[in-house]
């Protein structure tokens, strides 16, 4: 019998065979590729917009920060703290300090109608009145372009995001707020979270607009390390002066992107899968439309002795690599068309714009590449089954 | 039609390659109607939006309320037939995750507004009776299984009650079913004078008289601009300036504010089509080339091109039209039984113009698949074809 090597060389002169003759089929083969490579970009492309978002989500909130709101509020929107409050949530146990007093924001949060460039649309934009230690509580945040507003004057600053996403937005212009015309005195950055779907200003110049007197929204800290969590939150828990709702700003983002990761997530592997299902119908017609019109070929090896084994697997070695040149080709149009397309959404718990990223990442195109190989060989099973049963003689009979 | 069967014989000679591709087929046109229906879902609201009804909010945002005196003044408006007011309750009921819409409305007013809403005259008897009572759609009523009568706990992410506690119950005296297909029944009203007084005694005095949004009835559909124009101009120079839009306006501006769906959607079905293009046009170029001596077969004894042409174009049409039929009819299966994300999209059906858009589109994928092998059979020169057998 026919050692391993020899096995083995039979593989490779059966699938070089195949190979060399793809040219005479290049309609069919050409088919089972760009179909495998459509799939693998709908998958990727889709999955890209989860990706993105919860990239977004996962930069904003850092590991030893923290969010206080009132408590039974489940966003910052419908959350409401008195000057007394963030006082005493600012001086809790755990909260980090600088030279300049303790790293906690009292923050306002409100909304406005800006027009989307892409459609001209009305779209509720977040307006974010913070403290000056806001800076100094977020991680990454930059300004790129322009200056800080003034303290106490009305300027604001604008978030990279944004002034992607909404008209109006340049260093120079001025933003309607009601009455008031506010001119951007800047542009950040914050390493692509949240935040640059923001417009911010001073929290007393916002307290002044919405006659809002001396009340927050919530109150952002920094705490002197993420194990110090429990002992703050159960500080203002038990503190019978508050009614609040402690939660790391990790978690507080975890749960803002939750039920869009879900949705966009859930509806990718759907499409993605009847798309594959379409595929795999795809490649099985061209394999058996392959093994069809090598019959006479096939038979004239296995007559030669090449063992039925070796058959198969070199048909199936043909079918997985069209099928990888399908996948490749799919990522790598997904990645060119999807990779940091800039675009808005709605965040369904505070009403409010989001702008975000797609990101076509390395695991993301490694699991398109694995739903390619995975059609490809799912198509070539069966064809692949048929040739080796092929009965030799009357299919010799068919030269 | 005589040559049908011929056409049908041609088809079942690769049995299992007709399969396959009508298979591909039937996927295309199931991920088509499901695709129709999540666009639908998201952005189908505007089709249902009354062309009788503007929207009236703060000309800053939405979230700032509007007074409640405004509606006096709305109604006083030349073209006005009458004005009526929504406020967002933000409450929960379990688990944030089972989100529905809860609105303090004005009984009499809303349900001449919104005639949409079916609800028994009986039952908007005991509402208008009833200071604590609530209507709900058949959708959430169904979701958590409430009746008449029932008494539901409601927490309120934004109002408290006269006692400050935030848990609100509601008698539900009433349950109303959707007039149209994609009328939205999630949503839960209750009365806004057992609200505001709440507001009152609770000390959210800040928010008292206070109210959402407002929804206006024009006399005359063709007059909605002007109309507008003149609501806005009312209210011009005062602390809440308004922003007055027809509800379809308002509600394609919400819609396109959840992103570019019909951009995405299109993009996803491009490429499914383009696929299925290139599956099914492989193998009608195939079914051709085999054939190509019985087409010179057909052509000697005396068959025209015209024919030659129709027969090839009648058979692909024949796949995709069969293959579409099936997908078309398993999508509206899959989604006649509604809403898959329980609240998410409320509106989520396969509307029935989208049916007829497939079927055409099952058509052209016909034409299209069999444009270049009708090509290809038309030009065969009969000795040639004849030689090749």
């Amino acid at each position: 019998m026919a050692g391993p090597t020899n096995w083995f060389s039979q593989i490779g002169s059966i699938t070089k065979f195949g190979l060399l003759s793809l040219p005479q089929r290049r309609g069919a083969a050409a088919a089972t590729v760009i179909g495998i490579a459509g799939v693998v970009a709908v998958l990727v492309g889709v999955l890209s917009i989860a990706a993105g978002f919860r990239q977004a989500m996962a930069v904003s909130g850092s590991p030893d920060g923290a969010i206080v709101l009132r408590g039974g509020s489940d966003s910052e929107m419908v959350s409401g703290l008195g000057r007394d409050d963030t006082r005493i949530i600012a001086d809790a146990p755990g909260v980090a300090r600088d030279g300049q007093g303790p790293l906690a924001s009292a923050e306002l949060f409100v909304i406005i109608d800006l027009p989307k460039r892409t459609t001209g649309t009305d779209a509720n934009v977040p307006l974010r009145g913070v403290e000056p230690a806001a800076l100094r509580v977020r991680d990454n945040l930059k300004v790129t372009q322009g200056r800080l507003f003034e303290w106490g004057k009305d300027e604001v600053i604008v978030g990279r995001g944004a002034a992607l996403e909404f008209a109006g937005l340049e260093v120079g212009s001025k933003i309607k707020v009601g009455r008031y015309e506010w001119p951007v005195a800047g542009i950040f950055s914050a390493n692509g979270g949240a935040a640059e779907s923001e417009i911010w200003t001073d929290a007393k110049v916002l307290q002044d607009a919405y006659h809002r007197g001396d009340s927050f929204q919530s109150v952002y800290v920094k705490l002197v390390s993420p194990g110090a969590f429990a002992a703050f939150k159960d500080a203002l828990t038990s503190n019978p002066q508050l009614n609040v709702k402690v939660v790391r700003q990790s978690d507080y983002y975890a749960e803002q992107s939750e039920t869009i990761t879900r949705l966009v997530t859930t509806l990718g592997f759907l499409i993605a899968f009847l798309m594959a299902l379409g595929a795999v119908f795809g490649a099985l017609n061209t394999m058996y439309s392959a093994v069809a019109s090598r019959t006479r070929e096939i038979a004239t090896l296995r007559a030669l002795g090449f063992g039925a084994g070796a058959v198969v697997v070199s048909l199936l070695l043909e079918s997985l690599l069209l099928a990888l040149a399908g996948g490749v080709l799919g990522g790598g149009l997904a990645y060119l068309a999807f990779n940091n397309f800039h675009t808005s959404t709605m965040n369904w718990q505070s009403f409010s714009q989001i702008t975000f990223a797609f990101r076509v990442t390395p695991a993301l195109l490694l699991r398109g590449i694995l739903w390619a190989a995975a059609i490809g060989l799912i198509g070539g099973l069966f064809p692949a089954i048929r040739a080796a049963r092929l009965p030799i003689a009357s299919a010799l009979r068919e030269l | 039609m005589k040559f049908l069967p011929l056409i049908w014989s041609n088809l079942k000679r690769k049995k299992l390659r007709t399969s396959l591709t009508l298979l591909s087929i039937v996927v295309a046109f199931i991920l088509f109607g499901l695709l129709s229906s999540i666009q639908q879902a998201l952005v189908g609201g505007v089709q249902l939006a009354g062309a009788d009804r503007l929207i009236v909010r703060d000309k800053v945002s939405i979230i700032n309320l509007l007074p409640e005196s405004y509606k006096a003044r709305m109604n006083r408006i030349p073209g006005v037939d009458f004005a009526t007011h929504q406020t967002w309750f933000g409450g929960i009921y379990q688990d944030p995750k089972n989100f529905f819409m809860q609105c303090p409305v004005v009984p009499e007013e809303f349900l001449k507004m919104f005639p949409e809403y079916l609800l028994p005259p009986a039952q908007s008897n005991a509402w208008l009776q009833t200071r604590t009572g609530a209507i709900v759609g058949r959708n959430t009523a169904a979701r958590f299984h409430w009746k008449i009568g029932d008494k539901i706990p409601i927490q309120s992410t934004i109002w408290a009650q006269a006692d400050g506690n935030r848990t609100w119950a509601f008698d539900i005296v009433g349950i109303f079913d959707g007039a149209k297909k994609g009328t939205d029944t999630t949503p839960l009203f209750f009365r806004y004078d057992y609200f505001d007084e709440a507001r009152h005694e609770s000390g959210q005095t800040w928010a008292e008289g206070k109210v959402g949004w407002y929804t206006i009835h024009i006399k005359d559909p063709a007059q909605a601009a002007a109309v507008a124009k003149r609501v806005d101009a009312e209210f011009e120079n005062s602390s809440s300036e308004t922003k007055t839009e027809p509800e379809g306006a308002f509600v394609q501006a919400w819609a396109s504010q959840i992103g570019n769906i019909v951009l995405i959607v299109a993009a996803i079905l491009g490429a499914v089509f383009f696929t299925i293009l290139l599956v099914t046009g492989n193998t009608m170029a195939q079914g051709v080339r085999e054939r190509t001596g019985e087409l010179g077969v057909l052509k000697a004894i005396g068959f025209t091109n015209a024919q030659i042409v129709s027969f090839v174009l009648a058979e692909s049409c024949l796949l995709t039209v069969l293959g579409g039929a099936v997908g078309l009819g398993l999508a509206w299966l899959l989604t006649s039984r509604g809403d898959p994300t329980h609240g998410l999209l409320p509106l989520f059906f396969f509307p029935t113009r989208d049916l007829w858009v497939g079927a055409g589109i099952s058509v052209a994928l016909g034409l299209a698949t069999g444009f270049f092998p009708a090509l290809q059979a038309m030009r065969l020169r009969v000795a040639d074809a004849l030689r090749r057998m």
